[in-house]
């Protein structure tokens, strides 16, 4: 384990809270605002920690157990997560699995939680997210599958490494691209950005993520944050790491990943201002399109191998 | 003419004064004949209400034929209870509703006799404890929401019956913002300082509305006219608040599906519309500037000026603020074929403003009953049949359109003179209605004059009193993440509804 892979760690904690900032800055200003802080994020979990949490009594211990297992999960994501072409803190062989794995852990413990109200509005909220959830997850794997058949490798860690811009234009390129724009699908679906979800919205009837996070307040509700934002890098890595395929070393592999995750907060931002939000019920459209783009990624991984 | 038109109503025009014992007192039978009959033939009931005139306890009811420009009066004593008509005529709803918990007589027969306004009384239900219409089975779930909302909004109680995500059935129950307006109206001098603040708070973005229906009254009561300078400066003002109004339900709309030029556009120029009302009497909301007799405060040519420059620049904006929202398509998707009404049930709910004229129904007052600068100054009525979110949504940036060009007019030509005159004390024994089309939709406010000139009965009808049950009906079907956004479609007034 190099100092360079801790360092990821290190840097992805510290500065995940960080996109969301940037991305709402974005939103100001195409609409004609100043916007808050860049930094505001983190002047909300400090808020947020200061704070006491209220607990409604007729929820249990599920309840309180939720916003940790977010963090936790989101974390073990990010442990494997690749670094570009750097190796991830962790690397080994199903860590794709793992990956998947943990981030539903996560959200397995939100939902949890959000059932333990009792309240319609997080039952609501819950049964969206694994709805959604339960269509996303699918494409994430299979285009994993689509890229793990590619390269040959079976760890994140080896797969992103073996994404080279002269990959990008070989033949099997192709699917690497499908996969790429699958992922960009789950990625929003999953960091409940829009098209999918708005962050922004006040309208219980119509959120997704932020329904289940209703009845949870102070140090709660900022792991709930928190968690978000490390998701957001985790399932950003995979994002930027097609955007950014450097290998000439840990450290320049590390600038072009900040760089690549700093882009997709500015790219969040911008779609986020210039389109509405989908129907609820043209969700499963959307989604079903990325799984149709993984799917397609695997068949034309294979047909490349089979053929070289 | 319908055979009704000629029929047993006392015929009236809108904010002419007629003589209270000229208003025929049918039987029940007739008077309830009259009401259906009345309702079949195009009309719609605009005010039922009942004052104890007399000795004796009577109902008044209004019908508006809109086609005939003509209104229709009568009234009849009534005991206990009267046999309903909502059964056959769904507009009477509401009315029945208010009649049995104001009053307790009970329309025998109706359907959906749920308190309306949960007034403090004596042996009432708490407000919010009622009878909800429940669906029952293993996958139907109940929301409650409300009356605290997320937002800054006023406060009313939504109750959906869902399967998944799809609304079977929508009930809305409201009374949170009663805050006896009405009441104080009935009990206070008319037009009085005090008299005219309650009746300018009856729904606050409506002020000017209903300040003018209620002066308008006072006036035809009184038998003035104000002058044409007042006439116009009255209509600029009700313009102005149209448009403020209509350009901050659009970007309010662009908003809750997450469409932010849009939305943060129409923010800003709403409160530009809004500041135009300001350099005219000094209050955003345009209080203190309807007065009976005219208005209180006068424009000069240099003021006129300045402000046909910034309406020029206001409607410049707007334009484009809206361009941009018709021609985003992932906007456009969400805004159609959301929240259907359909022209019949609109008719039969007995829709007023936007909300009617969004399914087709080319209702208002402007045109069917003109008043004031209206007789003078038409203002062509805007129609769109689709019924849906984008029908209310494009209706109101074709009517802003409308709106800017009768401001212009108007400003660049106002009638010389003084804005006001005196209006005595009203003359008792002497009625009238007044309607005015506010931004929402006809407002309609009925004043009975007893002897020594107080009042006998005072009547406020707000649109929103026509318009909640059709929320309510447009949901039936939709998805319930889209709820808010019809609600804002319609955007009704709960403080105008309670009252």
């Amino acid at each position: 384990m190099s100092a360079a892979a801790i360092l990821h760690l290190l840097i992805a904690f510290a500065l995940a809270p960080l996109m969301t900032g940037v991305a709402n800055r974005v939103k100001a200003g195409f609409a004609g605002r100043t916007g808050a802080p860049v930094l505001q994020p983190y002047y909300d979990l400090a808020r947020l920690l200061r704070k006491g949490a209220v607990y409604s009594t007729t929820t249990t211990w599920v309840f309180r157990l939720g916003p940790c297992l977010g963090v936790a999960g989101a974390a073990a994501a990010l442990v494997v997560a690749p670094w570009g072409g750097g190796r991830a803190t962790l690397a080994f062989d199903g860590d794709l699995l793992f990956f998947a794995a943990a981030l539903a852990l996560a959200r397995f413990g939100t939902i949890l939680a959000a059932l333990d109200t009792g309240s319609a509005f997080e039952g609501m909220g819950a049964s969206r997210e694994a709805t959604f959830a339960a269509l996303a997850e699918p494409s994430l794997l299979v285009g994993l599958l689509a890229l793990a058949r590619a390269s040959g490798e079976l760890s994140l860690s080896g797969i992103y490494h073996a994404l080279t811009p002269g990959h990008l234009a070989a033949p099997g390129g192709v699917a690497v691209l499908l996969v790429a724009a699958a992922f960009g699908i789950v990625f929003l679906a999953e960091n409940a950005r829009l098209p999918v979800d708005d962050p922004n919205t006040h309208l219980e009837l119509t959120m997704i993520h932020e329904a289940m996070a209703l009845d949870h307040g102070g140090p709660d509700l900022a792991l709930i944050h928190y968690g978000a934002a490390l998701k957001f890098w985790a399932l950003g890595t995979l994002v930027a790491g097609f955007v950014a395929p450097v290998h000439d070393g840990a450290w320049t592999a590390l600038a072009a990943i900040l760089g690549g995750m700093f882009l997709l907060s500015v790219a969040v931002g911008v779609a986020e201002s210039v389109m509405a939000r989908l129907r609820l019920a043209k969700v499963p459209n959307f989604l079903a399109a990325a799984f149709a783009l993984s799917v397609l990624a695997l068949l034309l991984s294979a047909h490349a191998k089979g053929g070289s | 003419m319908s055979a009704t038109a000629a029929g047993p109503g006392l015929p009236a025009r809108n904010a002419r004064a007629f003589a209270l014992k000229d208003v025929p007192r049918m039987s029940a039978a007739a008077f309830r004949a009259w009401l259906i009959e009345g309702c079949e033939a195009g009309g719609r009931i605009a005010a039922w209400f009942a004052y104890a005139g007399g000795g004796s306890r009577e109902m008044l009811a209004v019908l508006a034929m809109d086609d005939e420009s003509l209104l229709e009066i009568a009234a009849v004593s009534v005991g206990d209870s009267f046999e309903s008509i909502t059964p056959v005529c769904p507009q009477a709803q509401a009315f029945e509703r208010e009649l049995h918990e104001q009053w307790g007589i009970e329309p025998r027969g109706h359907p959906w006799l749920k308190p309306l306004r949960f007034p403090r009384k004596a042996g009432a239900p708490e407000i919010g404890r009622a009878d909800f219409y429940r669906i029952e089975g293993s996958e139907i779930h109940e929301v409650a929401v409300g009356p605290v909302h997320a937002g800054v909004i006023e406060p009313g109680h939504f109750r959906f019956q869902c399967h998944g995500e799809q609304v079977l059935h929508l009930e809305i129950s409201l009374g949170y913002q009663h805050r006896g307006v009405e009441r104080a109206l009935n009990a206070t001098p008319p037009g009085s300082p005090r008299w005219l603040a309650v009746a300018e708070t009856l729904a606050g973005d409506t002020t000017v509305g209903h300040a003018m229906a209620a002066c308008q009254l006072l006036e035809a009561l009184s038998g003035r006219e104000p002058p044409g300078r007042a006439m116009a400066l009255r209509g600029i003002a009700l313009e102005l608040e149209r448009l403020a109004n209509h350009i901050g339900d659009l970007g309010a709309l662009a908003n809750d599906v997450g469409f932010l030029p849009t939305a943060s556009f129409c923010g800003r120029l709403r409160g530009d519309a809004l500041n135009l009302t300001a350099e005219l009497c000094g209050n955003r909301f345009g209080r203190g500037l309807v007065r009976p007799g005219g208005v209180a405060h006068d424009l000069d040519r240099e003021l006129c000026d300045a402000m046909i420059a910034r309406l020029d620049a206001l409607e410049r904006d707007t334009n484009g603020a809206c361009e941009l929202l018709w021609t985003t398509p992932s906007a456009m998707a969400r805004f159609e074929e959301t929240g259907r009404l359909s022209r019949e049930e609109g008719e039969r709910l007995g829709l007023v403003g936007v909300a009617a004229r969004a399914c087709g129904i080319g209702r208002d007052t402007r045109r069917n009953f003109p008043s004031g600068i209206h007789r003078f100054e038409q203002i062509p009525v805007c129609t769109w049949d689709s019924g849906d979110v984008f029908a209310r949504a494009y209706l109101r940036a074709a009517e802003a359109k409308r709106s800017f060009a009768f401001l212009r007019e108007q400003l660049n030509a106002l009638p010389a003179g003084s804005p006001r005159i005196a209006c005595p004390p009203p003359s008792a024994g002497m009625a009238a209605v007044s309607l005015i089309e506010g931004w929402r939709g006809e407002i309609c406010h009925v004043g009975l004059v007893g002897e020594g000139g107080r009042l006998l009965g005072y009547k406020v009808v707000d649109p929103s009193f026509h318009n909640w049950l059709g929320l309510a009906l447009a949901l039936r079907g939709e998805a319930i993440s889209d709820f808010p956004l019809c609600n804002k479609s319609f955007n009704l007034s709960y403080c105008g509804h309670d009252l």
